[in-house]
């Protein structure tokens, strides 16, 4: 099958791209960044996905199905283009898809989707609407665009749409959200809160999301691989060591003294846990990591890659 | 004699040590016979940390077993393994009962079990409380979590009565106010059996005077209960729990209210005779 990967020069997309071709899939990527030793069966066309020549791809090519993977966080583009990109870009995806005669699409959110708040539930499941937005606004064009992606399931009935709210991705590359907030030798919590943190192994991340693909998956789904552990282990298991602020203060040590910075209201989501609820989507596709929480860790502790870059 | 006395002192010590560490071997070898799921590092998918709950119950053993010297009566109605629901009446101001429910299914049933309790909500916002409430096995009261808990075949602790109940104040203690309906659909809709308990003697032990409702709304609690001496310690009353036979109820939580209020009446009806018998029997004591 011929696949297309928006957004196949990130982390994340170069692994979903290698183990396409492994799987024997033709894959063409499009992405604003190069990747220049992309391995022998991906061909990557270095445009954006809102530009015209991204439509020629999706023309010439004639791809039988779409990985959508170009979104960004607020960790990366910290402008009002972030909003472009997720929006105006996923847009494209779709109506690109639907002119072009694409199969079936896949489109990679996260699990923040959800927000964390005190009184939400612990395991969220694919039916809850998206929490704690007025809190953290940084994440309302990823939530907008994961809703706008789950319309094409009635807007474009001949696409088969299979949305992903995929867990925090950790492992050697050091890259995300998470590796980002773990990038400094202290990790500082929030004293007297120690959320449970949910994430996978970056390799179990693109394993997931190929067999979404392969199985010919259609609907909204939560991915999820082992269990969520507390904030305090996470810190201790990569080698970082925790420092605890109380509340009042950690606005004022963001950014300061070598930690991260962070936008006010992901506050809450180191005071609050998201976790989520990936039932559906291991009995729909027979997922099952091959890393557990703690190989997956110690893969990150342990990587030769010296820092962190957000993704 | 000297020495006589240096070797007492020795050995009482020594004799000291030795019933401490008695009874931390105790809570552990109890902690590895409960069925929770913990992987390597002692950790269940919901978050309950082995440690956390090792902690807990030292903590609470003495407390349990001198202070309040807990009886248990009817243990043995609460089923051994697989869902069901522990519905019990609520007094003292603060949720000591719970606390001692935990308790008794962990110290008074072989093998222990972990009674899992719904934790007001505005308990998630507090520092320390939220982490340690989470770690030893306690859920914000949602009714997902309900389901939730009890779809995993967990020992759920309810209090229909809410914060109504702790709010009796010492002369109410035996009285039941109203009780919530939302448990009795839930525990038809997942078909779970419901245990009616009754705490007696928290409300002895906390004597509830007055509860400063305003004071509570600043520091972002329901209230503050008042006991005469000011203080919210415990007083050493000895308390007893009275477990009934297992209630079980059939049809699918959605029928009208008549019937599940008739429902909720049976269920409020075994507590109040568990704690009658209870009184009578304290008090001919």
């Amino acid at each position: 099958m011929k696949v297309l990967v928006t957004g196949v020069s990130g982390k994340i997309g170069r692994l979903v791209a290698e183990e396409l071709v492994r799987q024997e899939h033709e894959v063409v990527g499009i992405d604003r960044r190069t990747w220049p030793e992309a391995p022998a069966g991906v061909r990557v066309f270095e445009t954006d996905i809102r530009k015209r020549p991204a439509e020629d791809v999706f023309r010439t090519e004639r791809p039988q199905a779409v990985i959508h993977m170009a979104t960004v966080t607020h960790l990366v583009e910290r402008s009002e283009e972030r909003y472009r990109i997720n929006l105006i870009g996923t847009k494209a995806v779709f109506d690109f898809a639907h002119r072009y005669g694409v199969k079936q699409a896949i489109f990679v959110g996260r699990h923040t989707y959800y927000g964390a708040a005190a009184d939400a539930p612990l395991y969220h499941t694919e039916d809850e609407p998206p929490m704690a937005l007025e809190i953290f606004p940084e994440l309302v064009d990823l939530v907008a665009a994961d809703l706008f992606a789950g319309m094409a399931l009635w807007r474009f009935p001949n696409i088969d749409t299979a949305v992903l709210r995929i867990c925090y991705t950790l492992g050697p590359a050091r890259h995300g959200t998470l590796a980002a907030f773990l990038n400094g030798p202290r990790v500082p919590t929030i004293l007297g809160f120690d959320p449970l943190f949910q994430f996978m192994h970056e390799e179990d991340v693109a394993r997931a999301i190929v067999l979404s693909l392969t199985r010919g998956l259609r609907g909204v789904y939560n991915v999820a691989g082992p269990q969520p552990v507390p904030l305090s282990s996470l810190i201790r298991h990569t080698g970082r060591s925790l420092l605890q602020v109380p509340e009042p203060m950690y606005r004022v040590v963001l950014g300061r003294f070598g930690l991260p910075r962070l936008p006010v209201g992901a506050l809450t989501h180191i005071k609050y846990p998201i976790v989520i609820d990936a039932t559906t989507f291991k009995a729909a596709s027979g997922f099952q990591h091959r890393f557990d929480e703690y190989e997956t860790m110690h893969s990150f502790r342990d990587s030769p890659q010296l820092s962190a870059r957000a993704g | 004699m000297p020495v006589l006395r240096a070797y007492r002192s020795e050995f009482r010590t020594d004799s000291r040590k030795v019933r401490a560490l008695m009874s931390a071997v105790d809570v552990d070898e109890r902690l590895n016979r409960l069925e929770l799921p913990f992987n390597a590092s002692g950790l269940d998918p919901y978050g309950i940390s082995r440690k956390h709950l090792s902690i807990a119950f030292r903590g609470m053993s003495w407390s349990y077993h001198r202070y309040f010297r807990v009886r248990t009566r009817g243990i043995e109605n609460v089923p051994p393994r697989g869902r069901a629901m522990l519905v019990c009446n609520h007094a003292g101001g603060i949720a000591l009962d719970a606390a001692l429910l935990m308790g008794a299914c962990f110290f008074d049933m072989d093998p222990p079990r972990l009674a899992q309790g719904m934790a007001e909500k505005f308990l998630a916002r507090m520092p320390f409380a939220a982490q340690w409430i989470a770690k030893t096995g306690h859920v914000t009261g949602l009714p997902e979590h309900a389901v939730r808990l009890l779809e995993d075949e967990r020992l759920l602790m309810v209090f229909p009565e809410g914060a109504r109940g702790t709010a009796k104040l010492f002369k109410e203690r035996y009285s039941l106010v109203r009780f919530g309906t939302g448990f009795l659909r839930l525990a038809l809709e997942t078909r779970s059996p419901i245990i009616p308990v009754a705490c007696l003697g928290t409300g002895a032990a906390i004597p509830t005077v007055a509860n400063l409702y305003g004071v509570g709304r600043l520091v972002g609690v329901p209230y503050i209960p008042l006991t005469p001496y000011l203080l919210l310690a415990p007083l050493p009353v000895r308390i007893e729990l009275r477990f009934g036979p297992a209630l079980h109820f059939t049809g699918s939580g959605n029928e009208d209210d008549a019937f599940i209020n008739a429902k909720v009446e049976q269920v409020k009806e075994s507590i109040g005779k568990l704690i009658s018998e209870g009184r009578s029997e304290r008090e001919s004591a």
